[in-house]
């Protein structure tokens, strides 16, 4: 039994360590491409068929180039900063369940019962490969993006967390398995189509659920500096913001870090929101192994809907000032998260208990 | 005299931003869309699709030298094009052409005759200058070399591109 959970654990963590990076490498690609598509521009298709082996050409070109450390950098600090900004992004994808069972075996590497507090937990330590590499840099952009990325994560860590809230008084519970669990039973949060879905009281609750979906998406975007919020790494202002003296592979780290914050981060929305591995119609892992697969391939696929959504939307809106950045953090989405948690408070009070 | 420019006041609605973001997704994926089912046609794919066909009559590229349709070389080295030449990136040496020879009328040939391409400006101002009409700009655009000494083209380079122009002055012929 117990060699039996080891076994299975380290095969999932491979696994899902494998996927992820593929996805990250894929989601640089995906993010030329579309960036390309939207800007009317074709985007890298010259490596092979329709430009798929880029990622590999790119990952050749960060290794060959020279890795440089600046001498006035403080070396420890500029070496591990780095692998501070990826550990983050990849650890999170532990607690989130990418898919029901496949022979029996459930599809999450740790089914902790704090699953959203480790996600946050985890996703705030993010924070200090910027911070960290900004001053460890020993230069003034780098540093300038270091602590806008700091004051960011502080104002809208505070909206992430409340914005969840009312997910979990409906749960009532934090186990992530939990949270799909509800929503098979009744419903995505966001379109509660199954189940007794006639019922007028599961609709009014969908209004703040909504809300609550808006405020923790881009309180999202904030966390993983996508760009209508991505201050710490200002190209036009900082020359590159905290990478800028970074090269060759400590630079491609800091770029996967960033890829791999935007999955988990999907990752954590589609869980929370669009219901994790559940498609109406499509039953779970214990009717037959391609189901545990397909529920898997479901995940993913809302995954990667969701990035198609980060990148759209980065190509879309031009950057917020700083001043304006703190003013909706701390003005409008800090009160709205707020207010909303009371209004799924009345309303839950008030419903008849289903 | 500072002016103040008055900011427009928004209603409800436009201060709720979430039509004017929706609005601009709505643009962005329109030219997604239209870019992923092949509607917008921009770009060219270079070295597969070229502009060669449709260049203008007018178009300057390289500088080449040309013959005559007895295969002359038009050029009599008078020089005119290594000093008008704005970046200097001509250079002539003259040489008599020998008495037995059958163009011997014509005195003068050019025994070098180098561009250097990395200086050539495509001004067309040689052409213009020449009075023999020896020197055209042709249509290669495309001109590449792995060092300095490649990029310089020599004279039989030059006829190579140039080769034989009919039809222009032939005032050689009927002298003597």
């Amino acid at each position: 039994m117990d060699s039996f959970f080891i076994i299975t654990s380290l095969l999932k963590i491979v696994g899902i360590l494998f996927l992820v990076l593929s996805m990250v490498s894929y989601a640089v690609y995906a993010e030329r491409r579309v960036s390309a598509f939207i800007q009317d521009r074709l985007g890298p298709n010259r490596v092979g068929p329709a430009g798929l082996f880029q990622p590999i050409a790119d990952m050749f070109k960060l290794l060959l180039k020279e890795d440089f450390t600046p001498r006035a950098a403080n070396t420890f600090y500029y070496w591990l900063a780095p692998c501070l900004a990826v550990m983050p992004a990849i650890i999170t994808m532990a607690v989130v369940p990418f898919g029901s069972t496949l022979f029996g075996v459930p599809m999450v590497i740790a089914d902790v019962n704090v699953g959203i507090l480790f996600v946050f937990a985890i996703a705030s330590l993010g924070v200090y490969g910027i911070v960290i590499g900004g001053w460890a840099s020993n230069s003034k952009y780098p540093f300038l993006g270091g602590i806008r990325s700091s004051a960011q994560m502080l104002s809208y860590e505070l909206s992430l967390g409340l914005a969840v809230i009312p997910v979990f008084l409906l749960v009532g519970n934090l186990r992530l398995t939990s949270v799909v669990r509800y929503q098979i039973e009744h419903g995505w949060f966001i379109a509660p189509f199954v189940g007794d879905w006639m019922n007028p009281w599961k609709w009014l609750l969908t209004i703040p659920m909504i809300i609550s979906f808006l405020v923790f998406m881009i309180a999202i975007f904030a966390e993983t500096n996508r760009l209508p919020f991505d201050l710490p790494e200002a190209e036009q202002e900082l020359a590159g913001g905290y990478n800028t003296e970074y090269s060759s592979m400590k630079f491609a780290l800091y770029f996967l870090g960033e890829y791999a914050a935007m999955i988990t981060g999907s990752a954590v929305i589609v869980t929370l929101f669009f219901g994790g591995w559940h498609f109406p119609g499509i039953p779970d892992g214990s009717h037959g192994w391609i189901f545990g697969l397909i529920n898997i391939g479901v995940f993913f696929a809302k995954v990667a809907i969701m990035i198609f959504f980060f990148m759209w939307v980065r190509w879309t809106f031009p950057r917020f000032r700083y001043d304006q950045l703190m003013r909706l953090g701390w003005l409008f989405f800090f009160e709205i998260a707020l207010v909303n948690i009371f209004l799924v408070g009345i309303i839950l009070a008030y419903a008849p208990s289903s | 005299m500072a002016i103040t420019v008055p900011r427009p006041k928004l209603n409800w609605r436009e201060r709720l931003y979430l039509p004017a973001i929706v609005a601009g997704l709505a643009i962005t994926f329109k030219h997604f869309k239209n870019m992923l089912l092949g509607r917008t046609k921009v770009t060219m794919q270079y070295p597969e699709q070229k502009w060669d066909s449709s260049l203008p009559e007018h178009y300057r590229g390289a500088p080449a030298l040309v013959r005559d349709e007895d295969g002359r070389v038009r050029c009599v080295a008078c020089q005119l094009c290594e000093f008008i030449c704005p970046p200097r990136a001509i250079k002539i040496i003259p040489d008599e052409i020998p008495s037995a020879d059958r163009f011997a009328k014509v005195e003068k040939y050019p025994e070098a005759f180098d561009i250097d391409m990395i200086r050539c400006i495509f001004c067309g101002m040689c052409e213009e200058v020449c009075p023999e009409q020896a020197i055209f700009l042709r249509k290669d655009y495309a001109i590449t070399g792995f060092t300095r000494a490649d990029m310089v083209h020599h004279k039989e380079k030059l006829l190579e591109i140039g080769g034989v122009m009919h039809g222009v002055v032939l005032k050689w012929n009927e002298k003597k």
